[in-house]
């Protein structure tokens, strides 16, 4: 056989052609598992590694645009499964793997991301409870993403009918494998654009690898951005995803969540008849109260009482009255005695008593002054001489002057 | 718009709580205790009156769409989430 006849690659040409070999799509889309050795995360953004097992190893490659949705920064020694297709390094005709992604293998494995994921969002905060939205009371709308197939959904559906049937919007959602993730970040982001008031994240109990897409950082970083409260109920009661520690509130399970995504219609129904037993038994307290006071009001207004008022009134002033007159009779009397005292000084200097002793009294007309010496008066005068019981009318004839004492 | 129920409850609350402090003329509080009972009326009706309706959200071109659901039977006894 002869290179005639077979032709000659050059290296390139070879390279190529095995790489057309290997490229072809049989190694398309594996999944491989070994551990990380040489990690090296380049400032590039790429990352170069090898995975081994204890016969062989592989080189490996993770392009920076991959690497982006990691949910765990690798590790040398880190168990892992790589999915990748098998390239050829041309430079080198070096066959390697092109990571598509990593997953942790084995629950020790998968704690090990959970919990470097979890330490890392509570650092920025993602956790905190000032960032918790609050449930809106009575929601009208609620949005529900789950499985299509499975229990979740039912028991959801089933607790919120019987508790207080409201519009649910399901939005079908994948909870398990490879592109669980990216759907529940599909549908956190779709149910944000309807007029739902809450979102119940729902998933069924499961291994912590089945459970996987509730603990990726793209999930959470989801839940954190959504505008709605976000109900998460994933697993079992004891299972905790980071899911569970972004949303705004956890729920044991999807029943739980339901339950509390809605009052108890039951409890509404006596609130409102309480209330209206509160209501009515208020309002007749109200009117007795004011039917009383009116009664009261009445009662000082009774006719009789006007009545008894008034002859009280009329009593009163006969006794003043009587109290008047008994006083003004006094003074009368007093008065009356005055004048008799005053009367009996008076008779005793009165010239009556003189005249009736022989007296007389003479008075000059036309004045009828009295005539005390004869020089009041003169001849021809007219004058009254007054006695004991009348006068005499006389005229002066004469008079003469005589000293009597 | 129609209040919705829970702002009919928070005003027969109210409603209540001004019955009870008093200090009303007597037109008011019918007024109050009238329109207290409508309230108690229509948070009932609305109460009993609640129904469950199921639709599924669908993502057509971009745009969002929803249609009614209901569950298949048999997904109850499923387990396959």
């Amino acid at each position: 056989m002869f290179f005639e006849e077979k032709g000659i690659y050059s290296v390139h040409e070879f390279t190529l052609a095995v790489k057309g070999i290997l490229t072809s799509g049989q190694f398309n889309d594996v999944w491989i598992r070994g551990e990380i050795s040489n990690f090296k995360n380049h400032t590039s953004g790429h990352r170069y590694f090898t995975l081994k097992d204890k016969n062989s190893s592989l080189q490996c490659v993770m392009f920076k645009w991959h690497g982006q949705n990691l949910r765990f920064e690798p590790e040398h020694g880190m168990k892992v499964l790589v999915l990748g297709d098998l390239d050829v390094y041309e430079q080198r005709g070096q066959y390697q793997l092109k990571v598509r992604a990593i997953r942790p293998d084995g629950v020790g494995e998968l704690y090990k991301a959970y919990e470097q994921l979890k330490n890392k969002l509570a650092l920025e905060g993602l956790f905190s409870p000032e960032h918790k939205k609050a449930l809106p009371r009575f929601p009208k709308k609620i949005g529900v993403a789950t499985s299509e197939t499975g229990a979740v959904l039912h028991d959801i559906l089933t607790v919120l009918k019987r508790r207080y049937p409201v519009n649910i919007l399901f939005v079908p959602t994948m909870v398990q494998g490879e592109y669980a993730a990216n759907s529940i970040v599909h549908s956190i982001e779709l149910l944000n654009r309807t007029d739902v008031d809450l979102i119940i994240l729902g998933r069924g109990g499961g291994s912590l690898e089945d459970l996987w897409s509730f603990n990726e950082e793209i999930v959470a970083r989801a839940i954190f951005s959504s505008k709605l409260p976000i109900i998460s109920a994933v697993g079992h009661e004891t299972d905790y995803t980071i899911a569970d520690f972004v949303a705004d509130v956890r729920a044991p399970t999807p029943s739980a969540a339901a339950e509390m995504a809605v009052p108890d219609r039951q409890e509404l129904f006596n609130q409102v008849k309480r209330l209206r037993e509160l209501l009515i038994e208020r309002q007749k307290r109200d009117i007795s109260d004011r039917s009383l006071h009116a009664a009261e009001l009445r009662k000082c207004v009774d006719p009789g009482l006007l009545q008894e008022r008034i002859a009280n009134y009329m009593q009163y002033i006969d006794d003043i009255k009587e109290r008047k007159m008994r006083s003004i009779e006094r003074l009368l009397e007093t008065r009356t005695s005055q004048f008799r005292e005053c009367t009996g000084k008076l008779d005793a200097v009165s010239p009556l008593g003189t005249l009736s002793r022989g007296y007389s009294i003479a008075l000059k007309l036309p004045d009828k002054t009295i005539v005390r010496s004869i020089n009041d008066i003169e001849k021809n005068d007219e004058i009254h001489i007054l006695v004991n019981d009348g006068k005499i009318k006389c005229d002066v004839n004469d008079k003469e002057e005589c000293k009597w004492k | 718009m129609e209040m919705n129920f829970e702002d009919k409850l928070a005003e027969l609350e109210t409603i209540v709580e001004k019955l009870e402090k008093g200090q009303l003329s007597l037109d008011e509080s019918l007024e109050l205790f009238e329109h207290g009972i409508t309230l108690s009326r229509e948070c009932n009706a609305m109460l009993k009156n609640a129904r469950q309706k199921v639709e599924k959200l669908i993502e057509e071109d971009n745009n969002l769409k929803s249609e009614d659901f209901a569950l298949p039977d048999e997904t109850i006894k499923g387990n396959n989430y």
